[in-house]
């Protein structure tokens, strides 16, 4: 029974976390591609409350790679710039964004997710284990061994980034950024330093994202993309046979 | 190997999945069923703002020192019509602005009383659907004082405004409701920064409704109808940039 070359599966993904990773999916895609829309009818970005043509912006599109613009470009919803239609996109689809996430975060209390797989451990951040688990990374070694359902060090440092900084930071600063909301909630201009601040933060946030949207599926891929595909969609993940320890 | 061909596979796969979701969505945004949809966005966050948060809560007014060096103007900076240019040669002293519609005592308001009405002066800013902001001191009075001497029926839901600038040959016209219009920050612009309100920033008389977008808040103001629906209206969406380029109405996001 114990047979060292089968695969042994477990059960990785629970329903809820697959249904919002997918609907994140799908959601993350149109927020990009419709934002890169709405960046476009005025591509500079400032700090402060007010910022306009004549006021000095840290940054604008002409300072910008041409490949990045390319690429902009490719992405942009809709292909041709129509700033009414991306902003129906991105302001339908911020609210999918926004109660996808406050579900996901509800039911993963409820179920427990957050506090199994998330929780990071005063130990896990000692420079050692994270040396360990940086050295294990360039190694292309994933997966303790010992515990190989388990998230290593820096996979729950990035998805807690993602899940409790980056995604409400998108959210609250898209809130800023609406002339009703600031009447409603004026607490949002005092926490990122007025709507332009706002503006700027969720771009950068926005970048954050991309970011980790990257590395994500590069270390999907390097661990085994279909095997990390399906888990994601069945839930079912084959526990991949660990190569001898004693190489090192 | 074969992990080497389902990496590029995958990776094929998925550039063509984006492509297919990128043209899809345009696809989308042109289906007049699925666009309904996607349109029902507006109506979405509008319901969540007006039923979460408080419906008569006011903008964040600014000190003096934290205004726009130069505020920008936009959209029609000059309207360039015969009729507007006489009445810029002869100082608006022509000018009426016209309040009808659903009211129940008609009125044609020269600038002289504009101006003598109880005003209000609140440092604001302004944001473009573009993404800028500029902040400056608007002063003016209240739409609802303006409404309520009109005497505006119980049956009016809408309020239009109907501009001296020239969209395709015809007058731009935007609408609020009535919260927005008797929202105590809602007033009727003759002064920006202190100076009689220029022809770029909407000569003689300019919309503010401090919590909506740039567009809605509309320059060159000729007439104000109470309605009880935007059916009416140019295409029935209740603004120039509504019927013709599918901005949303509710422009408080």
């Amino acid at each position: 029974m114990n047979d060292p070359t089968a695969p042994m599966i477990i059960k990785r993904h629970r329903m809820a976390t697959r249904v919002w990773h997918w609907v994140t999916v799908v959601t993350m895609f149109i927020m990009i591609g419709s934002g890169i829309g709405i960046l476009k009818a005025h591509p500079r970005l400032y700090w402060g409350a007010y910022g306009a043509n004549f006021d000095s912006a840290w940054t604008t599109l002409d300072q910008w790679p041409s490949w990045l613009v390319t690429l902009l470009n490719l992405l942009t919803i809709p292909a041709s710039y129509n700033l009414a239609i991306s902003r129906r996109w991105h302001l339908l689809f911020a609210l999918v964004l926004a109660f996808a996430l406050l579900g996901f975060m509800i039911v993963s209390l409820i179920n427990k997710h957050f506090q199994r797989d998330l929780r990071v451990r005063a130990a896990e951040l000692s420079p050692r284990e994270v040396a360990h688990d940086v050295k294990e990374h360039l190694a292309f070694r994933f997966h303790d061994p010992k515990r190989p359902g388990a998230y290593n060090i820096l996979q729950k440092l990035s998805y807690v980034v993602t899940i409790f900084v980056l995604i409400p930071v998108m959210i609250l600063t898209g809130l800023t950024m609406s002339p009703g909301m600031d009447a409603a909630w004026p607490w949002l201009l005092d926490v990122f330093g007025g709507r332009q601040s706002a503006r700027s933060i969720h771009f950068i946030a926005a970048t954050g994202l991309v970011l980790f949207i990257i590395v994500h599926l590069a270390l999907v891929i390097l661990a085994g993309a279909w095997n990390e595909l399906r888990s994601m969609i069945t839930g079912r993940w084959h526990v991949p046979p660990h190569a001898p320890e004693d190489a090192a | 190997m074969s992990s080497i061909i389902t990496r590029r596979t995958l990776v094929t796969g998925a550039a063509v999945g984006a492509g297919v979701l990128l043209t899809g969505c345009d696809k989308i945004a042109a289906n007049p069923e699925a666009r309904k949809i996607l349109f029902m966005g507006e109506d979405m966050n509008r319901g969540l703002q007006r039923a979460l948060t408080n419906r008569n809560a006011l903008v964040p007014e600014f000190s003096p020192a934290q205004m726009s060096p130069i505020f920008r103007s936009n959209g029609t900076r000059d309207p360039g019509t015969p009729d507007y240019t006489a009445m810029v040669a002869n100082n608006f002293a022509d000018y009426r602005l016209q309040v009808g519609g659903l009211v129940g005592r008609p009125l044609s308001v020269t600038l002289p009383q504009l101006r003598q009405m109880p005003s209000r002066a609140q440092i604001t800013r302004h944001d473009c659907v573009e993404g800028w902001s500029a902040i400056g001191k608007w002063q003016g009075p209240k739409l609802g004082a303006l409404l309520n001497a009109a005497q505006i029926r119980d049956s009016a839901r809408y309020v239009v405004f109907t501009c001296a600038d020239l969209y395709g040959g015809t007058p731009y016209y935007e609408s609020v409701d009535l919260v927005d219009a008797f929202h105590p920050q809602t007033i009727l612009a003759w002064a920006l920064n202190d100076q009689v309100l220029d022809v770029a920033h909407g000569a003689p008389v300019r919309l503010r409704v401090e919590r909506q977008l740039g567009y809605k808040h509309a320059k060159y103001v000729m007439r104000i109808d109470a309605v009880d629906s935007l059916a009416g209206i140019g295409k029935g969406k209740g603004g120039y940039w509504e019927d013709n380029v599918d901005y949303d109405w509710y422009a408080g996001i």
